[in-house]
């Protein structure tokens, strides 16, 4: 698997680049969204890179709604600050 | 949500809950700490990338919420006023640092170290994906590595949901400036943890 980009219009690849971030939110235009569309099924290289950074953006919500538990001592004073320890 | 349920079990949901809280009974509080602590201090982690400021953060943050729990007008989850609390609480805290100007400064455009270098697919499927340590600690150290600059938009943007406008409101920054913070964070992101998603760590 190549680590560069190997599409022959790179610069084009850069350009769309920048959309990305609102095709993935699906605040870009209705054109323009046809344009990226069409290339992403013509250049693997940016197929990936959209599929990777949406992977990114879900991976992170549910790191988000998996919170851990709060370290040791953090929970007790905290209630201690609020006086709710009763021993 | 990870803590102790012998409170839950007086306060099942939380409706009770809140009637707890309006009649001023002390298990109450316990009950909204030991429900939402985790939730707050993480968050209010990410955000700043400091332990002990995001205890501090916790804290003031249900100080707050006890004192002025009158001014609690239901119209969203406790969760969501309390992260509300927090989020202003930690806004505030990174405003006093000393290098918060690294904020204002940045450069306000995608530059050549946030193009995409790695190209190799992920096998992993974020919606079948168990969090298991190692994930966690991939995510949580990618998250770690962004400039504050670029973590505090994410934060506010992608995780905590504010809009544009709120972010660029919260930050004093252009909103333009938010669309392209937020655009490099999640690139870094995925460059950051390109290696290990492509690898045979993503076998979750």
């Amino acid at each position: 698997m190549s680590n560069t980009h190997t599409h022959d219009n790179f610069t084009r690849c850069q350009q769309l680049l920048g959309q990305l971030n609102e095709y993935a939110d699906g605040e870009l235009a209705i054109d323009l969204c046809h344009e990226l569309e069409l290339h992403l099924t013509d250049c693997t290289d940016c197929k990936i890179v959209f599929d990777t950074l949406t992977k990114t953006i879900k991976l992170y919500h549910l790191l988000d709604e998996n919170p851990e538990a709060i370290p040791a001592g953090v929970e007790e004073r905290l209630l201690r600050r609020l006086n709710l320890v009763s021993s | 949500m990870p803590g102790p349920t012998i409170d839950l079990q007086v306060y099942p949901n939380e409706a009770a809950l809140l009637e707890g809280l309006r009649a001023g009974e002390p298990d109450a509080c316990t009950c909204m700490v030991k429900r939402f602590a985790p939730l707050i201090y993480t968050k209010a982690l990410r955000m700043l990338g400091d332990a002990d400021e995001a205890e501090n953060i916790l804290q003031q943050t249900f100080i707050k919420a006890c004192d002025k729990f009158t001014s609690f007008e239901e119209r969203s989850g406790l969760g969501t006023w309390l992260y509300r609390i927090a989020t202003n609480e930690a806004l505030m805290q990174l405003r006093r640092r000393e290098y918060t100007d690294t904020i204002e400064t940045l450069d306000e455009a995608i530059q050549p170290a946030d193009l995409p270098q790695n190209l190799q697919a992920w096998p992993i499927d974020p919606a079948g994906a168990v969090l298991n340590d190692e994930l966690r600690s991939q995510l949580e150290q990618a998250l770690a590595a962004l400039p504050e600059s670029l973590r505090i938009v994410f934060r506010l943007r992608e995780l905590d949901g504010l809009s544009t406008e709120e972010a660029a409101a919260a930050l004093g920054l252009g909103e333009s400036a938010v669309k392209v913070r937020l655009h490099r964070a999640r690139l870094r992101l995925r460059e950051l943890l390109a290696d290990y998603m492509a690898g045979e760590g993503t076998n979750v």
